[in-house]
This record gives C-alpha cells, sequence and structure tokens, in this order.
C-alpha cells in the first residue's frame, strides 16, 4: 500500500514533468514562430509570447525538483551522474565549439540550439548508461 | 560496502518487489544494494535495520 502511493506519487511527478515541459516547449514554439506567422511582428504579443515561456520554464524547473525530489536513492544517484556529466560535457563541449567558432575554425557560427541539443543527448545517454550499470 | 540484505530477504520469506514495498523504493533498489554495487543512505539503512530489527552494523559492514 504505502509502496503503490509511492510509485503513484512518482507517476504523478512524471506526468507533472511532462505536463509543464510541453507546454514550456509549445511555448516556445509560439514565441519563436507566432511573430513570423501569426501576429507579424506586434511587439506586445512577442513580449507576452516571451514571458509567458519564461513563466512556464519557471514551472518546468519547479515541476523537475519535484520529481528529483521524488526519486529514491538509486534514482537520484542515477539522475545526479547524468545530470553532472551533461553538464560536463554541455560546458567543456560548447566553449571548445564556441572556441572553433571566434577562431573561426568552422565556417558555421556555434548555435544555443546545438548546445541543447548536445546537453540533451549526453543526459538521455548517461541515463540509459546508468539504469543499465545497477541493473 | 557488504551486506547481508540478501540472506535476511530469504530468511523473511521475502522478494525483492516485497520488500521494495515495504522500503518504499525500486526493486532495482534493493537488487542493487544486494549486489553491493549501490551503497544506501543513511535513512534507507535505518529502515531495513528497523525493518528487520537488526543493529545497521549487523546488516552491513566494510569490505
Amino acid at each position: 500500500m504505502k509502496n503503490q502511493d509511492w510509485n503513484t506519487q512518482i507517476k504523478k511527478n512524471t506526468k507533472n514533468l511532462a505536463f509543464w515541459s510541453l507546454s514550456w516547449t509549445l511555448s516556445m514554439a509560439l514565441a519563436t514562430f507566432g511573430p513570423m506567422y501569426i501576429w507579424e511582428n506586434n511587439n506586445a504579443l512577442t513580449l507576452i509570447g516571451v514571458i509567458l515561456n519564461a513563466l512556464l520554464g519557471v514551472g518546468v524547473i519547479f515541476a523537475n525538483i519535484r520529481q528529483l525530489n521524488g526519486l529514491d536513492d538509486l534514482q537520484k544517484k542515477i539522475q545526479l551522474e547524468a545530470m553532472g556529466i551533461a553538464l560536463g560535457v554541455g560546458i567543456v563541449g560548447g566553449l571548445s565549439f564556441n572556441l572553433l567558432d571566434t577562431t573561426n575554425l568552422i565556417p558555421q557560427d556555434a548555435e544555443i540550439s546545438q548546445l541543447v541539443i548536445l546537453i540533451g543527448l549526453t543526459y538521455l545517454v548517461s541515463i540509459f548508461i546508468g539504469q543499465k550499470r545497477y541493473k | 560496502m557488504k551486506n547481508r540484505l540478501k540472506v535476511l530477504r530469504a530468511e523473511n520469506d521475502f522478494t525483492q518487489a516485497d520488500l521494495a514495498i515495504k522500503l518504499e523504493v525500486s526493486r532495482q533498489t534493493v537488487n542493487a544494494i544486494e549486489k553491493g554495487k549501490f551503497d544506501p543512505s543513511l535513512p534507507l539503512a535505518f529502515k531495513i535495520s528497523k525493518l528487520f530489527q537488526l543493529p545497521i552494523e549487523e546488516i552491513f559492514r566494510e569490505e
């Protein structure tokens, strides 16, 4: 019964995080493409879109904290290791990539989206490895 | 750290899933502790100690 409550709470926290993440992603798309395709560069609406995106982002942060706090010891350890690796790879890889850009060793500009993709993929792979390691 | 969790679980006729329910952790966590892949936190060690009514040092010991 206790564990069922615990499992139910984890599922609830995960669904909550998914809801906030999806809302935030959709608001990001709205704030990005709205000025181009929906309200034709109306600055007031663009500002509202950006503020909405930032507020939903705050929701994502709190939902993430709640989800992490609900996990058990091992799950927290797996998450912590994955986040540490993703942060390290993000900083080192991101700065190296930026150096390649500023020194003109690569033809294209270093984009923030590329850094986000790198961090996201590193985090996913690290979680997968962590789950395997403690199986 | 070594532990006697698997033996104690068997003595009490618990499955890993049963123990996970009682400790409010995932079955993966019980399995990882039993295999010595993961050392529990102090609160979880106390929970285990309370469940089996044994002092922590009789369940866990340094390698």
